[in-house]
């Protein structure tokens, strides 16, 4: 039963199309970002700090698919090449031509766009499940070509050196990435700005147009939207977010090296995963998904692995046991809560607010 | 007058079938003009011909100059034509509001000049398409006015249709018959001058009905909207309509006024099935006009009284 | 041109491999048009049965293969009630993410049950070293045990559909489940039947595969060269998916002698997805299959 909030008087059709609709969303959303920029530095520890960076991390790179799979109704399982292609743009343009990691991150991300553009030509002739098929074999010939350009990078093996970003401000800045901290305060400042920009990109016309062609194509096309150029669109600005999402796990492992390995087939089916977790189609669910998904392996190995005595067997076991739980949470989300943990967290606040008139 | 659509021989085959054989029609500008015939004649081949769902085999489709199968179907709407459908194709997780709005779309797009045209709109458009993506993503300015003021007129076509106590809810929790308004609401939003309606009435209560043939008939008379309908209920067709085109196997019967299709044999044997001329020799024989008991059949359905005729 | 030779009749061999594999997504494909992710690791589950059976229970091979083609269409049938029935009428993308979740429990389960260290199979008639002569060509003997496999199943297949009621009723609910319902048949009777039929198909694959190079977890990304197959021979064609099969093989193997020195090696691995672009872009249906009906 969908109720409409009473008492929620807008005054012009701006304010009624506003994504935080009453003050209690105002503050929850924004306190939340500031207590998040406030307490994560002072309150964790590193290996904590290093965690939520990957939360980050995800998130950015969840939302990008959720606008192409859960707006659009597009299957991609090649994100995480499209990641990976942000990723390494930004190691090689920093390794061979001293270009800056935070200029070459959106570049990366560009690249990364243009790729999305290219997968997405296809869709002009083929749809759904040929379409998916297609993404895949774009992952397969991504991976196959990050494993085969040492003649690009002009390194030995398939790694890439990834060396510590600079933000330099002539005059006013110079400061360099080295902690977890640092790289959260940037982490956080790009998931927050991507998050804002996807509500609102998916609450105008373009928005309207990627639902439209998800739930009904042709009528979509003969009501004026012209489906090919808004799936081109999708596929464009989710490879885009997907790039950044690429270019902050290279930065990830600055002073380290990333690998061909870290944006393979198993990225994309992992953002897939948190997407549909999370719930497609909401760019909350999103969030909810890739944080869920995250940390709960990490908890669980920690867990896990100080079993002793006659639990050993499973901690030796680990990542077998992680393997077969992790196909096991989707295969209950699938079944049991098909539109995932946003749909739960709309019926919790849903009893709140209906409270005590909760049917 | 000058036909405003003008269909001529359109052929539609799939394989050996043949949905519409050597059609042809005109429709006069601001008219309501009518398709009826049974289950399977090719009514809905028709309209999907129309609205460029299929490409016709064979045949012309002219609509005020244009050539018709050279129309994407995306343009359909620039062009100046909307369409209803049968099975309502609403966009079910949208609320009502959204759903129309994509009615809009095609006049929702950045331009700057609206009287530009040819190369240079098409320039203004490619430059408007590339910025929209990040100027909405900032949601500022000009993007706010804009959803602001499609909003304004968004809203007036849900008040002309009585919808605007649904406008925020999914259009899937919606009670069929307001469905359809809203599958009208949104082919209205995209103020065309011709309206395809496809059976717009089916599924409906009696007092439904009613309200529909009075939106269909303010929309023609007020808004001047030349409207095409295929529909069932012979009542509201006959009421409502100036021109009627019977269709039959994919082939065109007649065209012609309500009271010409009534007591047209050709016409009643389509829908009676019966051999008309062994009929008509076995009534003369028995003394009883044979065209007179066929429009005994017709006439069963009392034409719906317009407003103005009930008072 | 020996070489050449050589990639043609090994292509061959492997595709036929392939093939039997792709045999199986086909037949899943066709009945429930389900995409199947996991059939990779449906391959390996089946190989690790077979040489489990054969090494630590040391039960004799026959015995052991049949015991497995049991267990398998056991598999099969757990799979389709458990997954796929409450999933049936859900969006592409769930059954997609479904057998995902699927392969990945698999791979999980696997060498939790087994082990995680490579099992080979004891010496036996199937995996011989020493090779024959096939027109001037050395072929491992398993090899050809592939190929007159994937022979006989084609011909198995074959006569399946034509003469049996079981094979009628799925060519049925394939073509149209509401007109094969409404004739009595029982689809989930049938969707039953593919699924354990497929994987029985496919633990024929993992045994053979198993032969070949050793069981472990590795043998599930043979998974992964189904798709080419498939959308070169048409989702739902089990002549494409021979046909195709055999061709991936060749191609595959033609590719790594004549391209791979041009690209620093490895094209080969990719020779495939290359191909399944381009069938896409031209011919998305594949030699085989049959176009998709769109509606408004």
């Amino acid at each position: 039963m969908i109720v409409t909030r009473t008492g929620q008087f807008k005054k012009s059709y701006a304010a009624d199309a506003a994504i935080q609709r009453t003050n209690l969303q105002r503050i929850a959303f924004w306190g939340f970002v500031v207590a998040m920029f406030v307490l994560v530095p002072r309150v964790l520890s590193t290996v904590w700090i290093n965690n939520v960076n990957q939360v980050l991390i995800a998130v950015v790179g969840v939302t990008g698919l959720n606008i192409l799979l859960g707006y659009t109704g597009q299957i991609s399982i090649g994100h995480g090449a499209f990641a990976g292609v942000g990723a390494f743009t930004m190691a090689v343009l920093n390794n061979r031509w001293h270009v800056p990691m935070l200029v070459g991150l959106p570049i990366g991300a560009a690249m990364a766009a243009l790729l999305g553009l290219a997968v997405g030509i296809p869709s002009l002739r083929v749809k759904g499940l040929y379409l998916a098929v297609a993404t895949l074999a774009s992952q397969e010939i991504l991976s196959w070509f990050f494993e085969h350009m040492e003649w690009l990078t002009k390194q030995k093996t398939s790694s890439v050196d990834v060396r510590a970003a600079w933000l330099h401000i002539p005059g006013i800045l110079n400061h360099k990435f080295k902690t977890d901290t640092d790289l959260f305060y940037l982490f956080g400042v790009i998931a927050v700005v991507t998050v804002l920009a996807t509500e609102n990109l998916m609450r105008s016309r373009i928005g309207r147009a990627f639902v439209a062609i998800r739930d009904r194509e042709i009528a979509a096309e003969i009501a004026g939207v012209n489906a090919f150029s808004y799936k081109l669109l999708a596929f464009t600005i989710s490879a885009f977010i997907a790039g950044i999402a690429g270019g902050m796990q290279a930065l990830l492992f600055s002073r380290a090296q990333i690998t061909p390995s870290q944006f393979d087939i198993n990225l994309s089916i992992n953002w897939l995963a948190m997407n549909i977790i999370g719930g497609l189609g909401s760019v909350p669910g999103a969030i909810y998904g890739a944080t869920f998904l995250v940390l709960l392996p990490i908890e669980l190995r920690n867990w896990i692995t100080s079993f002793r005595g006659s639990y050993r067997w499973l901690a030796d076991h680990y990542s077998q046991i992680q393997d077969v739980l992790f196909g096991l949470i989707i295969i209950g989300f699938l079944i049991f809560e098909p539109d995932g943990l946003n749909a739960i967290w709309l019926r919790i606040r849903r009893f709140f607010t209906h409270w005590p008139f909760a049917a | 007058m000058d036909a405003q659509l003008s269909i001529s021989k359109l052929t539609l085959a799939f394989g050996a079938v043949r949905a519409l054989d050597g059609v042809s029609l005109d429709v006069a500008p601001g008219s309501i003009h009518a398709i009826i015939g049974p289950n399977g004649a090719g009514k809905t081949s028709l309209l999907n011909c129309i609205s460029r769902v299929y490409q016709p085999s064979n045949g012309a489709m002219r609509f005020e100059g244009h050539d018709l199968s050279r129309v994407a179907r995306h343009n359909l709407v620039r062009t100046g034509i909307a369409r209803t459908f049968q099975n309502i194709a609403l966009f079910k997780a949208m609320s009502v509001l959204d759903n129309v709005l994509i009615g809009q779309h095609s006049r929702m797009g950045l331009h700057p000049l609206p009287g530009a045209s040819g190369l240079g709109r098409r320039l203004l458009d490619a430059a408007g398409a590339a910025v929209e993506p990040l100027a909405s993503c900032l949601y500022f300015g000009p993007i706010r006015a804009r959803e602001a003021a499609h909003r304004a007129e968004v809203e007036d076509v849900l008040e002309f249709l009585e919808l605007q106590q649904v406008r925020r809810r999914p259009v899937g929790e919606l009670a069929y018959g307001m469905q359809k308004r809203v599958d009208l609401a949104r082919a209205l939003a995209a103020r065309p001058r011709l309206l395809l309606l496809d059976e717009p009435m089916a599924g409906m209560n009696a007092g439904e009905k009613e309200e529909m043939v009075r939106f269909i008939r303010e929309t023609n008379r007020e808004r001047g909207v030349t409207t095409v309908l295929i529909e069932h209920d012979m009542g509201v067709v006959m009421g409502l309509s100036e021109q009627i085109t019977v269709l039959d196997f994919g082939r065109k019967i007649m065209t012609g006024t309500p009271a010409e299709v009534r007591v047209n044999p050709r016409v009643i044997e389509a829908y009676l099935g019966e051999d008309v001329t062994r009929v008509q020799e076995e009534e003369a024989a028995a003394g009883v006009s044979a065209t007179e008991s066929g429009a005994e059949f017709l006439t069963a359905f009392e034409a719906v009284p317009s407003a103005e005729e009930r008072e | 041109m020996t070489a050449f030779w050589q990639d043609i009749i090994s292509g061959v061999m492997i595709g036929s491999l392939y093939a039997l594999i792709a045999l199986g997504f086909v037949l899943i494909y066709k009945s429930s048009q389900v995409l199947n992710f996991a059939q990779g690791e449906v391959v390996m589950f089946g190989g690790f049965i077979a040489v489990a059976l054969v090494a630590s229970y040391s039960i004799a091979l026959p015995i052991a293969f049949l015991l497995t083609l049991v267990c398998a269409g056991l598999i099969g049938l757990v799979i389709e009630r458990g997954l796929l029935r409450p999933l049936i009428g859900k969006p592409l993308i769930s059954i997609v993410m479904a057998t995902i979740g699927l392969a990945s429990v698999l791979r999980g389960l696997a060498p939790m049950l087994w082990g995680s260290s490579t099992k080979s199979f004891p010496d036996s008639f199937l995996n011989d070293n020493r090779p024959i002569d096939f027109l001037g060509v050395p072929v491992a003997r398993i090899s050809l045990w592939s190929f007159g496999f994937a022979v006989l199943f084609v011909v198995l297949f074959g006569l399946f559909f034509k003469f049996t009621r079981t094979g009628l009723a799925m060519q049925a609910v394939a073509d149209d489940q509401q007109a094969a319902m409404s004739m009595g048949i029982s689809v989930p009777r049938v969707f039953a039947w593919s699924w354990g039929i497929a994987l029985v198909v496919a633990a024929i694959g993992g045994t053979i595969l198993g032969n070949r190079q050793g069981v472990d977890i590795s043998l599930a990304t043979i998974g992964l060269k189904v798709f080419p197959v498939v959308i070169l021979g048409g989702l739902d064609s089990i002549t494409g998916a021979i046909v195709a099969g055999i061709a991936i093989g060749v191609i595959e193997n033609l590719a790594g002698t004549y391209v791979d020195p041009h690209v620093g090696g490895g094209f080969k691995d990719v020779a495939p997805y290359v191909v399944m672009v381009i069938v896409l872009m031209i011919r998305p249906y594949g030699l085989f299959g049959s176009p998709e009906i769109e509606r408004v």
